[in-house]
């Protein structure tokens, strides 16, 4: 009886214990480890706009972070997604498989981060994205596991358009990607430009990619339009600007706006070809002290300034440290629910706050290409013009489509 | 009986070669189902995919002689197809996907091949190209292909409806099943007699015309074939990775093809299968490692290498050594 009585108990309480472990194990890091992986174009177009520069901007979170979060190590690993959507996925589903991967960092093609997004909600983990442009991301394409930090092409085209329209820019000639980013690019600055006041008076939509827009820019300086907007991005945007420079239209009296343009780009165009380009940027590396004392770190490393999707990296692995250190775990959920409910205000992002569709919305600039004479070193090339206000510069809730909100 | 008795050294090697092939074949079967418990199984997938889709570049190139640079296109196509159906059709399981996004590769080679045949050399391959190039720009505009977003979420479903795909070790057996279909394919047709003529076109194709055979219509059979291989492979694709995206309708993807065979070796039964290997194993390794940045660049480098000193490729050249040792 009494040896009955005593198995019970000690059952029971092995039983308990064993539950408590349980529950206690769910508020742990996995592991032991914090495990972030950072995937990105490492060798190709994107290379300099994340590349290895994105991976550097981590590391350097991770170091001014001390290394390890409540004494779990924190380890970083990296690969090439070489912007192939099943290369990327692939990358991603051994990393979850292998190595419990518990955060990933990066991502720029679109094709690609949807392609990670589904694996990541497949697997219960997190994703933080600072390369992709696509709205879409937080959109129609929204998990519960994953965050879109730096930008997306709705303050890019809302941003832009407006704010030119403001200042007398109101008729436009649209230069399109004839596929579904351009297009859809294409819609959001005719309706911003149209609901300012202004109005779009042509258009023409180009192949993509093209290499040789003569053509084109000679219809959109035929057009009489005041401004030329470039509905197209990489190395469509680039090839549109030299081109535009070449035909002189800049000193003809018409602007162009880039509507994906990166610092990198301007960077290698130089200010000769790209000068009085408005564009609208998340975060320039000159903005204020915060900012270009942490690009001056980031400048010893890499030789290079960093651009914006390379701060965002370091701006959200630190807002995700800090959430693991605060929660005690590295639970998708945990974390992400944590991260909604701290405001973020760093060296990158103003008025910051991570929306339930995983936009994090924070303040967007307007900025003009300086011209040779007014730049005074290789990366001065910004001049900010004006702020937009976080609330204002992203798609609103009420118009989202994402399966989190409810409208 | 005295021809029998003269002809029995003769079969006897037969025999011989043939049992040795067989063995070769078994072993190299044992490996591949063992291959998930030692590697990561979805990178054994990919390499099987690619392998598949090599084998039926190979078949057009090692044995018709024709270097076709658009078969990006059907490996594309099947992968649309098939990702299309399986995800806005959910009750459709994932060998009838495969089935139809197949077929659409054959159909769309037939109607490639039916115009691509018509020239030969450069020209031919000029003409595949464009027409790979129509089919890319169709797929980045086609709304169901989702652009350049990609056809996401492709369910792997249950393969006639009750053995589930979700688990990798199940997908892995399931893809190299596909993949030793598609090889035996290919095995039986170059060693069949349209084989032979195949090879008597590509040694020279005015004879074999003047022989009676019609030309065209091995070409275009050759070229059929190839395109409903390289379908299936894009299909099965689809169906490990769960997407579809424009990657895979690049002429890069044609490309890559043309690399992998001439690494392994154009025109050998394992050169393309040791080719696809190398290529996403070295792709897969240096993208995690700090050299990624150089993943072209090696492959580049490999490549030249691999033209200037080994032509026949890395399979065609053990064939060779072999031959000059062992016979």
């Amino acid at each position: 009886m009494t040896f009955i009585k005593k198995t019970l108990a000690s059952s029971i309480a092995i039983a308990a214990a064993a539950a408590l472990a349980a529950t206690s194990a769910q508020a742990e890091i996995s592991d032991g480890e914090v495990r972030i992986g950072y995937l990105a174009d490492m060798s190709g177009t994107y290379r300099d706009l994340a590349g290895p520069g994105g991976l550097e901007a981590l590391r350097m979170a991770v170091e001014d972070f001390g290394g390890s979060v409540n004494g779990a190590p924190i380890e970083v690993f990296s690969a090439d997604d070489r912007n192939s959507a099943d290369v990327g996925a692939n990358t991603v589903r051994e990393w979850v498989d292998t190595r419990n991967v518990d955060m990933v960092a990066g991502m720029v093609a679109s094709s690609v981060t949807i392609a990670v997004t589904n694996v990541l909600e497949a697997n219960d983990k997190l994703g933080i994205i600072s390369g992709s442009a696509a709205s879409s991301i937080t959109n129609e394409h929204c998990t519960p596991n994953h965050i879109h930090w730096v930008y997306d092409t709705y303050p890019l085209a809302n941003g832009t358009a407006k704010a030119i329209v403001d200042q007398g820019g109101d008729s436009w000639f649209m230069l399109t990607a004839d596929y579904a980013f351009g297009h859809a690019l294409e819609g959001d600055v005719t309706r911003v430009v149209e609901e300012s006041g202004g109005e779009v008076v042509g258009g023409v939509r180009h192949p993509f990619p093209t290499d040789d827009f003569s053509s084109y820019i000679l219809q959109a300086q035929g057009s009489g339009a005041k401004i030329i907007g470039l509905a197209n991005a990489g190395a469509d945007t680039v090839n549109a600007i030299s081109t535009a420079a070449q035909f002189g239209v800049v000193e003809a009296g018409q602007q162009l706006a880039g509507l994906l343009v990166f610092l990198n780009d301007v960077h290698a165009m130089g200010l000769e070809t790209t000068q009085g380009l408005l564009l609208t940027t998340g975060w320039y590396w000159n903005m204020d002290d915060e900012a270009r004392e942490w690009s001056e770190r980031y400048y010893e490393r890499m030789n290079r300034m960093p651009t914006m999707v390379q701060a965002g990296v370091y701006s959200s692995t630190m807002h995700y440290l800090k959430a693991v250190e605060a929660t005690g775990s590295d639970d998708a959920t945990t974390v992400r629910e944590y991260m909604m409910e701290q405001p973020i205000n760093d060296f990158f992002a103003r008025n910051g706050r991570l929306r339930e569709d995983g936009r994090m919305i924070h303040d967007m600039y307007l900025a003009e290409v300086k011209s040779p004479a007014d730049s005074t070193g290789e990366w001065d090339l910004y001049e900010i013009l004006a702020t937009i206000p976080a609330e204002e510069a992203y798609r609103p809730l009420s118009e989202s489509q994402c399966k989190l909100v409810q409208n | 009986m005295a021809t029998t008795q003269t002809l029995t050294p003769v079969m006897e090697r037969q025999r011989r070669a043939n049992m040795r092939r067989n063995a070769f074949y078994l072993a190299l079967i044992v490996v591949g189902l063992l291959a998930p418990f030692v590697a990561y199984p979805v990178f054994l997938m990919k390499v099987l995919t690619f392998a598949l889709f090599a084998c039926a570049f190979n078949l057009l190139l090692g044995y018709a002689g024709l270097l076709s640079f658009g078969h990006a296109a059907f490996l594309a196509t099947g992968g649309y197809v098939t990702g299309y159906l399986l995800s806005s059709y959910p009750g459709l399981t994932p060998e009838l996907g495969i089935l139809v996004g197949t077929g659409a590769a054959v159909l769309l080679g037939v109607a490639f091949g039916a115009l691509a045949i018509r020239r030969q050399g450069i020209y031919f391959a000029m003409v595949t190209l464009a027409l790979a190039q129509l089919m890319f720009f169709f797929y980045i505009q086609a709304p169901f292909t989702g652009g350049e977003d990609g056809l996401h979420g492709v369910p792997r479903g249950d393969l006639f409806g009750f053995i589930s795909l979700r688990s990798n070790l199940a997908m892995y057996y399931f893809v190299f099943a596909i993949f030793l279909i598609g090889f035996a394919i290919v095995q039986r047709a170059v060693h069949s007699p349209f084989g032979q003529v195949l090879k008597a076109i590509r040694e020279n194709e005015p004879r074999a015309v003047s022989l009676g055979y019609n030309v065209d219509a091995y070409k275009l059979l050759a070229f059929v074939i190839s395109a409903g291989l390289a379908g299936l492979a894009g299909s099965t694709k689809t169906i490990v990775f769960q997407l579809a995206s424009l990657t895979d309708a690049h002429w890069h993807m044609s490309g890559e093809v043309i690399l992998m065979t001439l690494l392994g070796g154009v025109g050998t039964l394992f050169g393309p299968v040791v080719g696809a290997s190398l290529v996403v194993s070295l792709q897969h390794m240096l993208a995690q490692s700090p050299m990624g940045n150089w993943v072209n660049v090696i492959l580049g480098l490999i490549f030249v290498i691999c033209v200037l000193s080994f032509r026949s490729g890395i399979v065609g050249e053990i064939i060779k050594m072999y031959r000059k040792n062992f016979r």
